[in-house]
């Protein structure tokens, strides 16, 4: 199909570049510069979507961000779908593919059409709310049709080839919108001297000048678009944005924009290029320089194609070229529709009238109009439309003068489009996000932004001030006090601007044309397009009691569509006003928030995605863990050995063979990630005293030792060992997963409870490689390895740390254990780790060195009955509750965090939850863990639970399984039996013993 | 009142929808009421809606400072689930559960409650850990919940990623066939209109700004727009605002106000017809009936209360819907929004006699308060009747953070919502 809508000349499109595309399965061609929108019209595409609610035919309305039905399907290939995307947005390619999102078989013919017809009666707002109830069990069958019914577009099933970026920006002045307005206040900023940064959602700069005939100091406006932004492009300070849609506008000047760089393109980015991109910018000053939209006016039948927006019309005119029919009708409510029929006029194509709502009007666009000599109808509306698939015919009749009712007799213009116009809407949504509440102006008839916490300027037509002379003068004004404000200037020679002023006459206030039946009578009239939400739904919504304009929104889904209302949002507002008899200042409106227009989760995501989701944290040896076959575990951000399988190896096999190679000779495992606090400072002392439950004030340079962290409440948080390095210097060890938490919550306190306090403290987790040596060899193995620290056991006791050499570099080797057997931990500067490590291997071969990860810690660690913080614990036990009263000093000078919380009387309760060993009467079971305990496994459910089981293993030592648990005043129920119901119906019975399993008075580690 | 049937809808269709009656009226407030109930959103108007129910006291007023149901009720992701851990909170939500199974039925209202199940994914070994122990404590509690691995899961939920390739792989889920999700302003709609044909009076534009206490007890409430409304009992289900509410009463209640937000995409064609929540991603999604993606994020850390909260958690939480739903990518968010929430340290509600004879209150719910809209309600409406604490209430008074009772819920299965 030619394009038939297509003029020969006029536009910012290059025809001389026609670019081919596919719409539902059949090619057209469009022109470089055309809009998916412009180039569907030029070719005379009339249906282009179906009605969510009622299917009904729907064209194109509009030419921007509020157009509500052309949401189309777009994508060449599954894995470059792109759902919902504005054809009044989406700028035309070659090769661009296209579908329309409703619709079933197709938009031309749809079945769904049909039900929308006789159904349509039965489902006014809520009627969901109001039926499908009976019966009960119905309800999901009812509810997997609906669910068919519901969505737009599809998603792709497949993963996205595409990148996306963020980039951060501080900048003096941000300018939202490059119109006239924003350009004058950017090219203002910018000659200060200031940072300027300016974003505009459409594809170029210039917002209404792109498709005005005006005259800037005597030259076409385009011209003085042309110079401004080559002005700007050579200002380094300045960054210029097309293509970009501030989204959203958070406190403290904060402002996102969603770039995007290639849509244009393709539906898949160039190699090497993002497809999208956020800004998040931290302006100094915003200048809202968002323009305004044209509200359409609402009467009967308003939604068949052909239907549009007055001044959409003259964009497809003026800036694609293309005149969206044969014969217009224009219906108004102002001056400025005038334009459109001006521009319709020059295109050769007939303008059949204009019905103007106004008794009368004589402003000099009016004027113009008349003198052409085309028909100009006062006093009278477009109340009702002729036609199913296109407009065929308006219907008007005489109008009273407050527009409440119809006068005098009706009358049918043929017609094929029908161009309406309700005045102008300010763009006021980005000023509302951050909480200001807009507010209603009867002088220019819409709601402008209203007072702001933010630092926040306002010019052109978002205030309401049209005339272009007055949004350059404004605009300019705007980003010369944003630049002063933000320290430069001063401002020197201002530029002067000439136009010819438009003299307008009065608007009348105009949203809903009556039509000759009362509202819930008349033929559908319809307020939000994409939602099927009409004047009778509101009125309905009303009478049911809905009255606040919240209710009226959610009761009738006005404003939830992709456009977020943008078209019929006030007209909804002002309607509700008009039967609720109140204005709509009262009524006033609901929160417009972010974001502007609909942004791509994948450019929100940015970088963060798969492998960068969050960094991966590696010890210094894991080269050697993967070349030994290690499987991993995620712990907090690392990646641990898990277990080092050998070939043919179960799981069970190899930790067996683990446990044992520690118990009877040496093993080795990587402890690098246990968090490292180093903590300097005259008061380092007390301040450990104050946050561990033990005592601090004795532990001499040189020794080491076990302390409990616990919360206000009294409850454990984290553990380790904290080692004495100097005498106002220690090194904390904390859990793994706990470190940056545990660091946190130490600064929380020192910075805010106690900042008198002298302390210093550094995370120096990854400075240091830890390997831990286990194992009664140990000692023999690092004998081999030093040579100057004494390793005899009465001068390097347990729980001692000493500096030295090891394998030929600088270490601090700690006397510790985890597995109950003699150990060392080994720490070096991450750098010499993994030669350590390698070090450690090659000398230990003659003692079988095993490597073991952190399943057979576990394992070790449980037959000696040594808690895991978050893994035995849930922040419900205190010290004593693990009976560990031990580690509790209650009586240190200064009190310790959670030292009132744990002495609270349900915290210590005889009958509490405490921490106990528990042993399978059959040995070779393992109690899953998680498995809750109860006394009588014959109780009906629900059952008496006393606990759970928080570690469960088979104890290759001990050749039978162990576990630890919590039982209800387990510690004074040693030798009773409990039972474990699982969920296969089986019961596992357990008898309750010490958590110490093995080496019960800790010979092993003090050898 | 009316009721609703698919008869009455073609009924009223042929009089073109003219005489369907109001859901509620707006009464000029009375002088004296038996019992006032400070908050009209879903748990006070289910509160009032009991009351006159189930006790018969009818003589009760609803004050509302802005619409019906516009707080939290009107902001929430929806998600309804009861397997909790600790036996006192499953008792109370598994209370609520049953109540939501026969809501719509009860209400004559359709909730569009869908059993369309929840699942928990677990991440990392210690994940299994705590969803197994969950799991086996919800079934020794007769709650439905089972542990599922990854591989069944995939084949449940084929959008999801299930495979190694991610950040943290998916180890398996507990899912929870009965949970789901309800449409939220259905609840607080249904319960007003019910209350209401009950002789409640709701009354909105109604602001409590302070409370009247003689000998140290309640004898009424100051409201900005109607003066002093006199009660016998007054309670308290202001969600975020309880702080400001218990203020007025002269206590401190162990709540903090943050900011919590959510959002949707455009509505899309159905892609996942069930609610998957990863606390250790930290990111969770459902597909609403319209087709939009609901997806919640965390709280901001600061308090506050600006119905709007920060960037940096949008972003935060998009990550993670994609790691776990790459095939999302392209689709695009539409909207975002905030509410506040009343977050109580061990993540428990508060539902609780106050230092204030008569005056009562219900709150504490933070993140994950509507499922609970049934079971709130009728154990306050019970709590207010009897004038001390239902039983199924009685472990979740303010006094156990003096006591040290506390029933944590984000130990284990530290799911927030
Ligand atoms: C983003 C978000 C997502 C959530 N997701 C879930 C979820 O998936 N599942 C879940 O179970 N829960 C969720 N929640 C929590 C849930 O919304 C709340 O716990 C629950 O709705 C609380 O109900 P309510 O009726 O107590 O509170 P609200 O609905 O907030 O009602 C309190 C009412 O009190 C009124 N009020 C306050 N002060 C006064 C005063 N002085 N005078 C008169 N009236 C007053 C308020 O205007 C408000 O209407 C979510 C919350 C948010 C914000």
């Amino acid at each position: 199909m030619s394009q038939t809508n297509r003029l020969s000349s006029g536009g910012l499109i290059d025809r001389r570049k026609p670019l081919s595309f596919q719409y539902n399965g059949k090619q057209y061609q469009g022109y470089e510069g055309d809009t998916l929108a412009s180039a569907l019209l030029a070719n005379g595409v009339d249906i282009i979507g179906r009605s969510f609610k009622y299917s009904r035919p729907r064209g194109i309305v509009a030419a921007g961000a509020e157009e509500p039905n052309a949401v189309m399907q777009i994508g060449a290939s599954e894995a470059t779908q792109i759902p919902n995307v504005r054809a009044t947005q989406q700028a035309l390619y070659e090769g661009l593919v296209s579908s329309a999102t409703n619709g079933w078989p197709n938009v031309d013919f749809d079945v769904m059409s049909y039900v929308g017809k006789i159904g349509g009666k039965m489902m006014p707002p809520g009627f969901y709310y109001k039926t499908f109830m009976w019966p009960q069990t119905m309800w999901p069958t009812y509810e997997k049709y609906i669910r068919k019914a519901a969505g737009l577009g599809r998603s792709s099933t497949m993963k996205d080839p595409d990148q996306y970026d963020t980039l951060n920006h501080h900048c003096d002045v941000m300018i939202v919108g490059a119109g006239p307005t924003g350009l004058a206040a950017a090219r203002a900023a910018a000659a200060t001297g200031a940072r300027v940064i300016i974003a505009d959602e459409q594809e170029m700069f210039g917002g209404s000048l792109l498709s005005s005939r005006e005259l800037i100091n005597g030259k076409p406006a385009i011209d003085w678009v042309r110079t401004v932004v080559d002005e700007l492009s050579a200002n380094p300070d300045v960054v210029m944005l097309p293509r970009s849609t501030v989204n959203g506008y958070h406190d403290h000047n904060f402002v996102t924009i969603h770039e995007r760089r290639a849509d244009h393109i393709g539906d898949r980015a160039p190699v090497g290029m993002t497809r999208q991109r956020m800004h998040r910018v931290r302006a100094h000053w915003v200048v809202l320089a968002t323009g305004a939209q044209e509200r359409p006016l609402v009467f009967a039948h308003n939604d068949v194609p052909g239907v549009m927006l007055a001044s959409a019309v003259t964009t497809y005119i003026e800036r694609f070229g293309v005149v969206p029919g044969n014969e217009l009708v224009l219906m108004t409510s102002n001056d400025d529709a005038y334009l459109t029929a001006l521009s319709w006029a020059s295109t050769g194509r007939k303008v059949v009238a204009v019905v103007d709502s106004r008794a009368k009007a004589d402003g000099d666009l009016v004027k113009q109009v008349i003198d052409k000599g085309i028909r100009v109808i006062f006093g009278s509306a477009v109340y009702d439309v002729d036609g199913g698939t296109r407009v065929k015919a308006a219907r008007i009749s005489g109008l009273t003068a407050d527009g409440k009712k119809l006068t005098g007799k009706s009358e049918t213009l043929s017609c094929d489009t029908i161009a309406s116009s309700g005045g102008w809407s300010p763009v006021v949504h980005l000023s509302c996000h951050t909480g200001s509440r807009p507010v209603w102006d009867d002088n220019i008839i819409g709601f402008v932004p209203g007072e702001t916490q933010q630092k926040q300027l306002i010019a052109g037509g978002i205030r309401g001030h049209y005339d272009l002379l007055d949004c350059l003068t404004e605009g300019m004004n705007c980003g010369y006090v944003a630049a002063e404000r933000s320290g430069y200037g001063p401002v020197g020679k201002r530029p002067e601007y000439k136009v010819a002023r438009i003299r307008r006459s009065p608007a009348m206030p105009l949203f809903l044309v009556p039509h000759l039946k009362p509202i819930s009578q008349a033929p559908k009239q319809f307020v939000d397009l994409q939602n099927d939400v009409t004047s009778a739904g509101i009125e309905l919504a009303t009478r049911e009691g809905f009255e606040s304009i919240e209710h009226v929104k959610r009761y009738t889904a006005m404003g939830f569509g992709t456009d977020q209302g943008k078209l019929g949002n006030i007209n909804g507002m002002a309607i509700t006003a008009q039967v609720l008899g109140k204005s709509i200042a009262e009524t006033g409106t609901t929160v417009f928030r972010p974001n502007y227009t609909p942004i791509t989760f994948g450019a929100i995501a940015g970088r963060n995605c798969g492998e960068l989701f969050d960094a991966k944290r590696y010890s210094a040896m894991q080269p050697w863990h993967e070349e030994n076959g290690a499987l991993f575990e995620d712990v907090g951000q690392w990646k641990r050995p898990w277990y080092f399988p050998k070939s043919g190896e179960t799981m069970q096999q190899s930790l067996n063979r683990e446990v044992l190679a520690v118990r009877n000779s040496v093993g080795i495992l990587d402890a690098s990630t246990l968090g490292k606090i180093d903590i300097q400072g005259k008061d380092a002392r007390e301040f450990l005293a104050r946050v561990y439950t033990n005592a601090w004030a004795k532990l001499g340079v040189g020794k080491c030792r076990y302390g409990l962290m616990c919360k206000e409440d009294g409850m454990v948080f984290d553990d380790g060992v904290t080692s004495c390095l100097a005498e106002n210097h220690f090194l904390m060890t904390t859990t793994t997963g706990g470190a940056a938490r545990v660091l946190e919550w130490l600064e929380l306190y020192h910075q805010t409870e106690w900042p008198e306090l002298e302390v210093y403290m550094t995370s120096v987790t990854d400075h240091w490689a830890t390997m831990t040596i286990s194992g009664p060899n140990s000692r023999k193995l690092l004998a081999q390895l030093t040579d100057d620290i004494d390793l005899d056991k009465d001068t390097f006791k347990f729980m001692d740390w000493r500096p030295g050499t090891v394998a030929g570099v600088p270490a601090r080797v700690f006397r510790i254990s985890f597995t109950g057997e003699l150990s060392y931990e080994i720490n070096v500067s991450a750098n010499h780790g993994l030669q350590v490590w390698k070090k450690l291997m090659e000398v230990g071969k003659q003692y079988d060195i095993t490597p073991y990860g952190t399943e057979t810690m576990h394992v070790l660690r449980a037959e000696k009955g040594f808690i895991i913080v978050g893994q035995d614990t849930d922040s419900t036990l205190t010290p004593y509750d693990l009976g560990m009263g031990w580690a509790v000093a209650p009586t240190k000078p200064f009190s310790f965090i959670g030292k009132r919380g744990m002495a609270r009387e349900d915290a210590v309760k005889p009958n509490r939850k405490q921490l106990v060993g528990l042993m399978a009467k059959k040995p070779d079971v393992v109690i899953p863990e998680g498995s809750q305990a109860v006394a009588n496994p014959n109780q009906p459910i629900p059952m008496t639970m006393l606990g759970h089981i928080t570690s469960s293993y088979y104890s290759a030592t001990l050749g039978r399984s162990i576990a630890m648990g919590l039982i209800r005043g387990g510690l004074d129920r040693m030798g009773e039996t409990v039972y474990y119901p699982q969920a296969d119906g089986s019961v596992i019975e357990a008898e309750i013993c010490s958590p110490v399993f093995y080496d019960p008075k800790g010979d092993r580690q003090n050898v | 009142m009316e009721k609703y049937s698919a008869l009455g809808l073609l009924k009223h269709s042929l009089s073109n929808h003219e005489n369907w009656p109001r859901l509620w009226h707006n009464p000029t407030p009375k002088k004296k009421y038996d019992i006032i109930i400070v908050g009209g959103g879903g748990h006070g108007l289910a509160t009032a809606y009991y009351l006159a129910k189930n006790h018969g006291i009818t003589n009760v007023a609803v004050l509302e400072k802005g619409w019906l149901g516009g707080g939290n009720t009107a902001r929430n992701t929806t998600i309804v689930r009861s397997n909790y851990l600790w036996d006192e909170s499953a008792r109370l939500y598994e209370h609520a559960l049953k109540l939501w199974e026969g809501l719509s039925q009860d209400l004559n209202y359709n909730v569009m409650f869908s059993q369309r199940g929840v699942y928990h994914l677990c991440h990392t070994l210690q994940d299994i850990r705590d969803n197994e122990r969950l799991v086996s404590a919800n079934r020794l509690n007769g709650i439905d919940n089972e542990m599922i691995d990854a591989e069944q899961l995939q084949r449940e939920i084929p959008l999801l990623d299930c495979s190694r390739n991610t950040r943290f792989p998916v180890l398996g889920a507990s899912v929870q066939r009965r949970a789901g999700n309800a449409r939220h302003d259905a609840v607080a709609w249904g319960y007003a209109r019910a209350a209401a044909a009950l002789g409640v009076d709701l009354i909105q534009q109604c602001e409590v700004v302070d409370m009247v206490i003689e000998n140290g007890a309640i004898t009424g409430v100051k409201t900005r727009q109607h003066g002093v409304i006199k009660a016998d009992r007054v309670g308290c289900v202001a969600a975020g605002n309880s702080g400001v509410l218990a203020k007025m009463a002269g206590f401190e209640l162990p709540v903090e106000s943050h900011p919590l937000q959510a959002l949707v995409s455009e509505p899309i064609k159905p892609v996942l017809d069930t609610v998957v929540m990863s606390n250790h991603v930290h990111g969770y999604m459902s597909q609403s009936d319209k087709g939009d993606l609901v997806i919640g994020a965390g709280i901001d850390s600061w308090v506050g209360y600006g119905q709007r909260g920060s960037y940096s958690i949008i972003e935060h939480t998009i990550q993670a819907i994609v790691e776990m739903f790459p095939a999302v990518s392209r689709v695009r968010m539409n909207r975002q929004w905030g509410g506040i929430v009343d977050t109580c340290p061990d993540a428990c509600p508060i539902i609780t006699a106050t230092p204030v004879r008569n005056l009562f209150f219900n709150c504490g719910w933070g993140t994950g308060g509507f499922k609970a809209t049934p079971g709130s309600g009728h154990v306050f409406a019970e709590t207010l009747a009897l004038g001390k604490a239902a039983p199924l209430a009685e472990p979740f008074s303010m006094f156990r953070f003096h006591s040290g009772a506390l029933i944590d819920e984000h130990g284990a299965a530290a799911v927030a919502h």
